[in-house]
């Protein structure tokens, strides 16, 4: 056997459009008699709509039309939430394109302008009037659910989306023989996700076809494609949808939007090409955020500090409206995480999704696991303290022993794989666990306050089972597709139901073909993103695409490696049973020097002028694969932070990551998706937070407020890995996308409580702003002598915090 | 109609005139009516760097810009960086070292980086981290960008 391509760091595919500019993002496309929507959106976060005149908008320079909620009554149907958690009394409300009577957030459409450019367009907004009578509003998702709280919807009271439970074991018991109990609040506060590429689309209404091309960008076209149909009421097979290059997801783009609704609506009434793209501050109004739970948590442990139960009580915001997936990820992606990769015999999740006045949340990157992976942590640093153990130790004693092929967990799912305690151990070997101990001792002394966090962590990924998510009530299949076509001259198009948009995967996957059927990688495009052209598919979040896409791929290159022995042993006039195959060659066994590479058999089944009896002509088939289980990708991080005591400024000195993934496909791609996904859970911990006013106005409304991460805030990330094959993957791959926000979080902000530990803090709310750590260590008493006091301080988490 | 004005700037060596409004933004002129789309928007306020180009030999944001304020400039975007289809060393260095993901902020960032390394051909990493404080990447956490800058000032320095 040659070097194997699959594994090997290639550079991507796909850059050498991306580094000269010319990749066409949504944005950047420009069709034939294109006009151009603004949409207004509403300024409160809840009121009345009691009147609006469009007239001087209508007239307006360059306006060709003006649309409110109206117009769209009877022709876009609400906009449908995906995901009904089953026994949960989900509430389904109706969410229309434009409202019309109440207004529910900042961010909710009034109407819609249309006009021949894009400053026109915006120019008329200003033209409209409305006029809105107020109502209180509610932001925090505990408070919303209170006694004389605002109500959103008449048919949602209290303003409960729904009430979930999961349970394993017996909690209550466990809870009443503990030794020792902790507990927390945790404020996952909520956050905009940013993909660099705000929201776009155009939409192209062809009268005399009754067919309608969208271009979207979107993390799952045919999922657009799908919604598109209810909404519009266009049959699927005349809607095409294109997702073009996307500029980055991470969740946000995984939603179905009124706004591209309307951009279609508009096309529809007009006749032409529409296209509408966000401003940045309209996308931190108008665009899902991520998180937004409340959290009451509390673990028991044994005196050891063996953890015995973990139970929860959750507000998840869901914001004003459900979005597509909402409700799916503060539940099954997160309560059924409680085990993480820790042996916990009773587990209880009671999560309660409640709608607030702000923007509708949606998956982001982690989606419920860094949730998960951040309270498990945050208690399990408690239970050490308790019992007087450090807190590696304490995980030690926790985590699941070494398993390769499933393992259950007490809240009634099946890991594939784990050897958690390994990851463990690699990672105190990469940063020097004991000696940074033992330097941290001395440094205390002299008044320098640093900290060390792990974070280990088992999350859920690669989403399917499709039957486990109809279980589930997910309103779709989670299954994966691929077409693959060598042609006669043995290149090959590969055609793939996932939309990757910027995980690498035209690389990647060329490298599964190049891999299982010995071309050159450079002989081989993936085709992806446009509905007309790429077989069905459910899209990129989750995780999913290498493992449950890329498996399909696999699974294809292997059908055609078995149609072409049976053309090669034709060729060679040989028994089938007798061919061998070894690196893109055919070869009766014992002599490789007579052999059919996979180039010949592909031009022999292209012309078909010499195939045996009853093959068909042609080199393509097709995978559709619904994997058998999820993957659980696992690892453990840690984070090393210095604390300014005089200013509260942390600082990020040093994070190392050990990720398993199972192999890995492309070392450099996985470690990238490990650097960036690092990166975003540090804003999380440090910077990062939608604030709301208490009438729920957006405060961090454009990115001069919101505070992601910039270059000279963050160290280089330190990437190592371990390698646990999943048992039931066809080419024993986990997900990588997310693992890296699902620790870092934690890790961050369990290093800057280790470092703050001799001055007396023990809690705080996220993000760790220096103000918001200056303010602790003052009043915790600390003097700037460098000798801190230990009485201890809980920070108050009343409501409205990051709210 | 609204009033225009007429400009005239050099854009990747040819000279471009065009009647535009008085409030054109300087990243319209170039996406919308030059059709040079691989500078992008992606904030607004001047935050993000994604509409980063050179300008009479500095790098600016066009995005704030207005496009008169280019009149009779030489302005050099993504687009203009590779001549005769060879990559410039900075963008050699992104392909090698996985600079980037999605690629929306590329064009800015190696516009930003290969100022970074006209101005210093030997950077240390906090350097280019320092040097990108104006540039926002939310794919790769900077890790391989910072990799790529010190690659293509390596590579100028025969390294």
């Amino acid at each position: 056997m040659t070097t194997r391509i699959f594994g090997s760091g290639i550079r991507r595919r796909e850059d050498p459009r991306l580094i000269t500019g010319q990749a066409s993002y949504t944005d950047d496309i420009k069709l034939t008699g294109m006009v151009h929507a603004a949409i207004l959106r509403s300024p409160h976060a809840h009121a009345r709509i009691t009147g609006i005149n469009t007239d001087a908008a209508r007239n307006a320079s360059g306006v060709l039309a003006v649309y409110t909620g109206a117009d769209i009554e009877g022709v876009l149907n609400p906009i449908p939430c995906a995901w009904a958690i089953p026994d949960s009394d989900l509430k389904a409300v109706a969410y229309p394109a434009i409202a019309s009577g109440v207004v529910r957030y900042v961010g909710d459409a009034v109407a819609v302008v249309v006009a021949e450019n894009r400053y026109q367009a915006e120019d008329a907004l200003e033209l409209i009037e409305v006029d809105y009578e107020p109502l209180p509003a509610i932001i925090n998702p505990e408070a919303a659910l209170g006694d004389g709280a605002p109500q959103l919807h008449e048919d949602a009271p209290n303003n409960q989306a729904f009430h979930w439970v999961a349970a394993g074991g017996d909690t209550d018991a466990a809870f009443a023989d503990a030794a020792v109990t902790v507990s927390e609040t945790i404020l996952q506060q909520k956050l905009i996700p940013n993909p660099m590429e705000t929201r776009s689309a155009i939409a192209s209404w062809s009268p005399a076809m009754g067919e309608l091309t969208l271009w979207n960008t979107t993390q799952n076209p045919h999922i657009a494609r799908f919604v598109t149909c209810l909404v519009t009421g266009i049959a699927e097979h005349k809607i095409r949808v294109i997702a073009p290059e996307v500029g980055g997801g991470f969740g946000a783009k995984i939603a179905v939007y009124p706004w591209e609704m309307i951009t279609a609506f508009c096309s529809m009434q007009l006749g032409v090409p529409v296209k509408w793209t966000e401003t940045r501050t309209e996308n931190y109004m108008a665009t899902t955020h991520g998180r937004d739970h409340v959290e009451y948590v509390e673990m028991a442990a044994n005196a050891d500090g063996k953890v015995t139960a973990v139970r929860s009580v959750v507000y998840a915001g869901m914001g004003a409206y459900l979005s597509t997936a909402a409700p799916g990820i503060p539940t099954i992606l997160h309560g059924l995480m409680y085990s993480g990769p820790y042996d916990i015999a009773n587990i209880k999740a009671d999560v309660y999704g409640v709608f607030t006045n702000s923007t509708p949340v949606e998956a982001y990157r982690g989606a419920g696991r860094p949730e998960a992976t951040f309270l498990l942590e945050r208690l399990m640093d408690k239970v050490a303290d308790a019992v007087g153990i450090d807190t590696v130790e304490v995980r030690r004693r926790n985590l699941i022993e070494p398993f390769d092929n499933n393992r259950d967990v007490a809240i009634g799912i099946t890991y594939d794989s784990g050897n958690y305690s390994n990851a463990l151990d690699q990672l105190l070997g990469h940063i020097g666990y004991d000696q940074f101990r033992h330097d941290q001792e001395h440094e205390r002394e002299h008044g320098t306050f640093r900290g060390v966090g792990i974070a280990c962590y088992c999350e859920i990924c690669g989403l399917g089972p499709s039957q486990v998510a109809g279980a589930v009530g997910f309103g779709g299949g989670l299954w994966e597709s691929a077409t693959v076509r060598i042609y006669a001259t043995g290149k090959v198009n590969v055609f793939i139901g996932t939309s990757p948009h910027g995980q690498g995967e035209e690389t990647t996957f060329a490298q599964i073909v190049a891999d299982e059927i010995g071309v050159d990688v450079d002989d081989v495009e993936v085709i992806h993103g446009d509905t007309d052209t790429t077989p069905m598919g459910w899209g990129t979040y989750g995780s999913r695409t290498t493992v449950v896409g890329g498996a399909a791929v696999a699974l294809t290159m292997r059908k055609l490696r078995d149609k072409a022995r049976v053309i090669a042993a034709h060729l060679l006039e040989a028994d089938e049973a007798d061919i061998e195959y070894a690196d893109g060659q055919f070869f009766v066994r014992g002599a490789p020097d007579r052999a059919q590479s996979i180039q010949d058999v592909a031009l022999q089944a292209n012309v078909a002028w010499n195939l045996p009896e009853g093959i068909e002509p042609g080199m393509e088939a097709s995978t559709y694969y619904d994997p058998p289980n999820f993957s659980y990708p696992f690892g453990a991080h840690a984070a090393i932070v210095s604390v300014d005591p005089d200013n509260g400024h942390i600082t990020l000195d040093r994070y190392v990551a050990v990720d398993d993934c199972g192999p890995q496909i492309n070392p450099m791609v996985v470690e990238g998706q490990v650097h960036g996904g690092v990166v975003q859970g540090a804003g999380q911990a440090l910077w990062e937070g939608a604030v709301y006013d208490d009438n729920g106005q957006l405060l961090t409304g454009s990115m001069m407020d919101y505070a992601i991460p910039r270059a000279h805030l963050v160290p280089d990330i330190e990437v190592h890995s371990t390698v646990t094959p999943s048992p039931h993957n066809p080419l024993g791959v986990k997900g990588i996308g997310e693992t890296g926000t699902i620790a870092s979080t934690a890790a961050i902000y369990s290093a800057v409580m280790d470092a703050l530990k001799p001055i007396g803090v023990t809690s705080l709310d996220m993000p760790l702003t220096p103000e918001r750590v200056w303010r602790a260590i003052r009043e915790a008493g600390y003097t700037g002598n460098g000798h801190g006091h230990s009485h201890g301080h809980d920070h108050d988490h009343g409501h409205g915090h990051n709210h | 109609m609204p009033n225009t004005v007429p400009i005239t700037v050099n854009v990747n060596g040819r000279s471009h005139s065009a009647d535009v409004e008085p409030r054109t933004l300087l990243v319209h002129f170039l996406r919308e009516t030059l059709n040079l789309t691989g500078t992008k928007v992606g904030c607004d306020t001047s935050q993000c760097g994604a509409c980063v180009v050179k300008m009479n030999g500095v790098t600016v944001k066009s995005c704030p810009a207005i496009a008169g304020q280019a009149q009779g400039a030489e302005v050099t975007t993504n687009e203009g960086l590779a001549q005769d289809g060879n990559l410039t060393a900075v963008q050699e260095a992104f392909w090698n070292n996985h600079g980037l993901q999605c690629g929306y902020c590329t064009a800015g960032m190696i516009m930003s980086v290969t100022e970074i390394i006209e101005r210093n051909p030997n950077p240390s990493a906090e350097e280019v981290r320092a040097g990108l404080e104006g540039n926002m990447c939310r794919c790769t956490g900077y890790n391989n960008i910072v990799k790529a800058a010190l690659a293509a000032a390596a590579a100028g320095q025969g390294g």
